[in-house]
């Protein structure tokens, strides 16, 4: 891999979004609008029930954490629809460049613009909602690294599933995150869900960070084996992610749909 | 020699739409590939070009297999087309940047400035490819397709959309660079005069398949035609009596 090439990736997408308003926006504007919405939903919350539960920790880190792992996927998809916008396959893939460099460009690319919606996520939970995040220490760590690596898997997934089903397929992907925030069980126990969603979950790595989130907000420690499960199911993700993404380029490479993406199909 | 290409042959189910073709492209030389609608002239470039899996043979750029060693073989290559412009949202400079990174150019600021004077783009340098006329846009592109110096060079119509002063202008600028970068081209065109004036040598494609190859300012006469164009029109609609020829 050169790191000269996974560079160009990474700076077409810094000269995007530093020229363009309409892409900064969108990295600042829809996590604000859900730290505020859910950060005065947890106050209420607080003042109307007689629980000891405090939900500004309990929902609010959820939406955060939530809100992190969606940034993350879309990062990458988005970065690589910039290039089905602007038909740049071909320019693209007829250079030197290699599936793995273009996709750690995209990674690089997710892992930039996330950061700014991260920070702007906790400076507004912990100056508006006195949410201070890293409060619950390095224990978080591992679980925002899990959130991290799944997204990064599932983003390159969706790419995928675009790069093979044609430019039309992106609206499969934008809903991925609403669709699995019920397995993931971000705003309740597991066990608040039937048994055959709990199957699902429990292969669903973000469920094992909501459930371990719950427990160190309640004050009880982290399990080591949850956290050694998610790990290991975000990794497996990842390689499968990646595996998926070649096998859809060596097929749009052997039947010339790179060249002609916009066509969408070749029948 | 810059290109070597053996036997390749690109098919689609039952159709063949490259059906075995093996040629070379040397140091320096420009030679057109030329061929009616659907001849296999864009398929063999996407092959060139590694966007295109064959379906058998082999090409090697600069003696380097593209099956085994594509990033190696790409390097010394790289190509203009009139239907892969660079992406509109970004500025000629920006582009230039972009391209010459991904290609390992340098020093690639002192390139970049070589290009936009050889291509008089330098008062473009900030304006947005997309708000570029037809030929700007071809000069930024052409401009790309040098940057990174390449043994070979893939130019798709690169004239097609230009008027003829432009065009002119292009060409001359193509040939020089052909003779000062001892850089191989292959150079599809529809205008004969175009490749009269430009290739040292030129083959015809028709379905799929090389018919003629040979000197285009001497080939029409030894078949029996008085211009270029005149044996690409017979090339066209009677392939096989130029075949038995």
């Amino acid at each position: 891999m050169r790191l000269h090439r996974v560079a160009a990736i990474f700076l077409r997408q810094f000269y995007l979004v530093r020229g363009s308003p309409a892409r900064v926006l969108p990295l600042l504007g829809w996590v604000t609008i859900d730290m505020v919405l859910w950060g005065f939903m947890s106050r209420y919350l607080n003042s109307v029930t007689a629980a000891r539960f405090n939900f500004v920790p309990g929902l609010l880190g959820a939406v955060l954490l939530w809100d992190f792992f969606g940034r993350i996927m879309l990062g990458v998809t988005t970065a690589f629809f910039e290039d089905v916008w602007s038909r740049n396959f071909l320019n693209f893939f007829a250079t030197p460049l290699s599936v793995s460099e273009y996709l750690a460009g995209l990674i690089f690319s997710s892992i930039a613009s996330s950061s700014v919606g991260l920070g702007a996520m906790l400076v507004l939970a912990a100056v508006v909602f006195g949410l201070w995040f890293f409060a619950y220490g390095a224990v978080m760590i591992p679980f925002l690294l899990v959130l991290f690596l799944f997204g990064i898997a599932l983003g390159v997934f969706a790419t995928a599933l675009v790069l093979w089903l044609g430019p039309a397929a992106e609206w499969f992907v934008w809903p991925i995150p609403a669709m699995l925030s019920p397995f993931a069980a971000v705003f309740y126990p597991l066990s608040a869900l039937p048994r055959w969603m709990q199957y699902i979950s429990h292969i669903l790595p973000p469920a094992y960070v909501f459930e371990n989130l719950r427990a160190i907000v309640g004050g009880r420690g982290p399990s080591a084996i949850a956290l050694a499960i998610s790990v290991a199911l975000a990794a497996g993700y990842i390689v499968m992610a990646a595996w998926f993404f070649a096998r859809i380029y060596r097929r749009v490479v052997r039947t010339g749909l790179i060249a002609r993406y916009s066509a969408e199909t070749l029948g | 020699m810059v290109l070597a290409v053996r036997e390749l042959r690109k098919s689609y189910g039952d159709v063949t739409a490259v059906d075995g073709i093996s040629f070379e492209v040397g140091r320096g030389e420009i030679v057109g590939l030329l061929g009616p609608n659907g001849a296999g002239k864009t398929t063999t470039i996407n092959m060139i070009l590694g966007v295109l899996e064959p379906s058998g043979g082999s090409i090697a750029v600069g003696g380097i297999d593209l099956a085994k060693h594509r990033s190696r073989a790409l390097e010394r290559t790289n190509f203009a087309a009139v239907y892969a412009q660079l992406p509109g949202n970004l500025t000629v400079e920006q582009n230039l940047r972009v391209f010459g990174l991904i290609y390992g150019v340098k020093p690639l600021g002192q390139r970049i400035e070589e290009r936009l004077r050889q291509f008089d783009l330098e008062r473009l340098r900030k304006t947005k490819c997309g708000v570029l006329s037809s030929g700007e846009q071809t000069r930024v592109s052409l401009a790309k397709a040098m940057l990174n110096d390449p043994q070979l060079l893939l130019l798709d119509e690169p004239t097609a959309s230009l008027d003829p002063a432009t065009a002119r202008d292009i060409r001359a600028k193509i040939r020089e660079f052909a003779t000062h970068a001892s850089t191989g081209i292959l150079w599809t065109s529809h205008n004969m005069y175009e490749v009269e004036e430009v290739c040292n040598r030129v083959l015809f494609l028709s379905r799929g398949k090389i018919l003629l190859e040979g000197n285009p300012r001497t080939l029409p006469a030894e078949h029996g035609h008085g211009t270029l164009e005149d044996l690409f029109v017979a090339a066209a609609r009677e392939p096989l009596a130029l075949e038995h020829s």
